[in-house]
């Protein structure tokens, strides 16, 4: 049962119309003209629409149940996938994926948080929200990237690390610390992408790279809207104001620099047409690729280093 | 159902036990009446349970460097607004009434000291300033802090109490994370010595980059150290937390710090410490 949003119902019907009028102009080439006028108007309209969304609506739309998770831009954009599992200490964490595969001919690693659809699978990968042993893996894979001199490709989507009692034991803060630390080392290009939720230091431990782009409905937060205003004060159904308080939307990170540029999704947002979301991401990360290609090992990681370095504002 | 509610951890303990005006102190573990001289002249640690109150940076200053000397570094470093925040009561407003409180102008002091004759990079988180929290300008110094002990080879003891990165600076404060352990890597790949001490509290984003990545991590005896908050735990998994959860005591149970250590002898510990880390190569 595909979820839609209420502010997203006008645009849904829409492309349901695009939908069956293209089905129409396989066999009947005289509506090829109603299609694309419809096609146009459909994409002017959802684009409007979404332009006025409010903070906490694109919050949902990053959270949005069909949106394409990690998954589905790695079997869009790789061949070969060979998934590698496991911290090496503990347990494996279905929340994080990762592994090698081939982009555009070139073997490269990959880590991305990875939600689940539906109950079942969720249960499985927790929500997205990843435990130690998952940062854990992460760490494994940003030195064995640096080993065998392999770019690497991050996918950001996660609410958060996971808080909860087992995760404390285990050392959430130092795996995710350990993570950020990998990925800092690393002689190699790294490129991040934030495709849905960016929660806080769960999001960071996969983003420190030398690029960061954002999908043009993904969020990338301190903390989640709710616990702000859980916080702040002590009422979570206040998240509205939290999230344009806390200048989260895609808009805001690159004006505050956080992100090198934001990648348009397609008409009504990625989960509308995962085809094409991919198809765009991949013109923006092969170029970059192709870019910091060029540089040496050190070269990268002093990129990477003065990018953050310049991170932060301050009188003195 | 009414069972009695259990007292849950006090995350904001500056708030409640900050020692206001008067003669006397009540000691937060063992409930103790005390004169405050005699605790301030035992930097804050009840004479009778050993409980920890907190103090004022002054005070681990004071404990921690000889002569109590400081040669501050980034002294000059102010914070901004950048996302123009307000909770109800502007960020600025905020900022204004921190540096009010704890007299200091953020939440961090760094600089130079010497700690039993040895030159060390010292930084101390000032939890006074709204919970020690770390936005622009704390991950600007510990950054600063990290590079300067790079540049003149001095081994870096860096005491921490801070309640994660701070929430009125947003994303930036996020970064501060990033930028901060980047300059740890650094520090570390030429084999200067890093003293992690982690105080109460320590949690958040403090404790999800440089807290744990200390050659040797110290916590302070009694201290609260964890990712999430004790209250964020509780809602997420609907149970009460078992008692001493994410205490310095239960962290040195599972493996994540080297010790638990009182206050009172942390320095000493540390000098001899940095005396046999030192001795086998040319840092410090």
């Amino acid at each position: 049962m595909p979820v839609v949003l209420p502010f997203e119902k006008p645009i849904v019907e829409l492309l349901d119309r695009v939908r069956d009028l293209r089905e129409l102009a396989q066999t009947d080439s005289s509506v090829q003209a109603e299609l694309e006028l419809l096609e146009q108007q459909t994409a002017e309209v959802a684009r409007e629409l979404l332009s006025q969304l409010t903070p906490i609506q694109k919050v949902q739309l990053s959270r949005h149940a069909a949106r394409p998770y990690t998954m589905d831009y790695v079997n869009r954009l790789c061949t070969d996938w060979v998934e590698l599992k496991g911290d090496r200490r503990f347990a494996e964490d279905e929340a994080i994926v990762s592994g090698v595969a081939k982009y555009h001919g070139q073997s490269v690693v990959i880590v991305g948080h990875q939600k689940g659809r539906g109950t079942k699978e969720n249960l499985l990968r927790n929500f997205g929200m990843p435990h130690p042993e998952g940062y854990r893996k992460a760490s494994r894979m940003f030195e064995l990237a640096d080993k065998f001199r392999l770019p690497v490709l991050t996918f950001i989507d996660t609410p958060g690390a996971y808080p909860g009692i087992g995760a404390e034991e285990r050392g959430q803060s130092e795996a995710i610390g350990s993570s950020i630390a990998a990925m800092a080392r690393a002689k190699v290009p790294i490129i991040a992408t934030i495709i849905g939720e960016g929660g806080s230091g769960g999001a960071l431990a996969l983003g420190v790279a030398n690029r960061v782009f954002v999908l043009e409905f993904g969020c990338y937060s301190v903390i989640s809207p709710e616990g702000c205003a859980a916080i702040l004060w002590k009422d979570g159904s206040l998240a509205p104001e939290a999230a344009t308080q806390l200048k989260i939307t895609a808009p805001d990170l690159l004006r505050l620099g956080i992100v090198d540029s934001v990648i348009p999704e397609p008409p009504g947002g990625a989960h509308q047409d995962a085809d094409l979301a991919a198809a765009q991401l991949d013109e923006v990360l092969s170029q970059s690729l192709a870019e910091l290609s060029l540089l040496d090992g050190d070269a990268l990681a002093d990129q990477r280093y003065n990018r953050f370095r310049a991170l932060g504002t301050f009188e003195s | 159902m009414a069972w009695p509610e259990k007292n849950l951890p006090t995350t904001d303990a500056s708030e409640k036990q900050s020692l206001g005006e008067g003669i006397f102190r009540l000691c937060g573990g063992c409930s103790v009446t005390m004169p405050a001289e005699e605790l301030d002249a035992n930097w804050g640690v009840c004479p009778s349970c050993s409980h920890h109150h907190l103090i004022p940076a002054a005070a681990w200053q004071q404990l921690f460097c000889d002569d109590g000397a400081l040669d501050e570094w980034a002294a000059d470093l102010r914070p901004q607004d950048p996302l123009k925040f307000s909770d109800g009561t502007p960020y600025t407003d905020r900022v204004k009434r921190a540096q009010k409180k704890s007299g200091l102008p953020e939440a961090i002091q760094i600089g130079g000291a010497k700690l039993h004759g040895r030159p060390i990079a010292y930084g101390s988180f000032v939890f006074q300033f709204m919970g020690g929290s770390m936005g622009s300008v704390v991950g600007e110094k510990i950054t600063r802090l990290f590079e300067r002990a790079l540049a003149d080879k001095l081994p870096v003891v860096l005491l921490q109490a801070s309640g994660g990165a701070r929430m009125q600076e947003g994303i930036l404060s996020l970064m501060q994370m990033a930028k901060s352990v980047a300059a740890l890597e650094r520090l570390r790949a030429q084999k200067i010595p890093f003293i992690s001490c982690l105080l109460h509290p320590t949690t958040g984003g403090v404790a999800a980059s440089f807290a744990f990545l200390g050659d040797v991590n110290i916590a302070e005896h009694g201290a609260l150290i964890g990712f999430a908050g004790p209250r964020v735990i509780e809602n997420t998994i609907r149970q009460k937390l078992p008692a001493g959860f994410q205490r310095a005591e239960f962290l040195l149970d599972h493996g994540m710090v080297d010790m638990v250590c009182s206050r009172l002898e942390m320095k000493d510990t540390i000098g001899q410490l940095l005396d046999h880390l030192c001795s086998g190569s040319d840092a410090g």
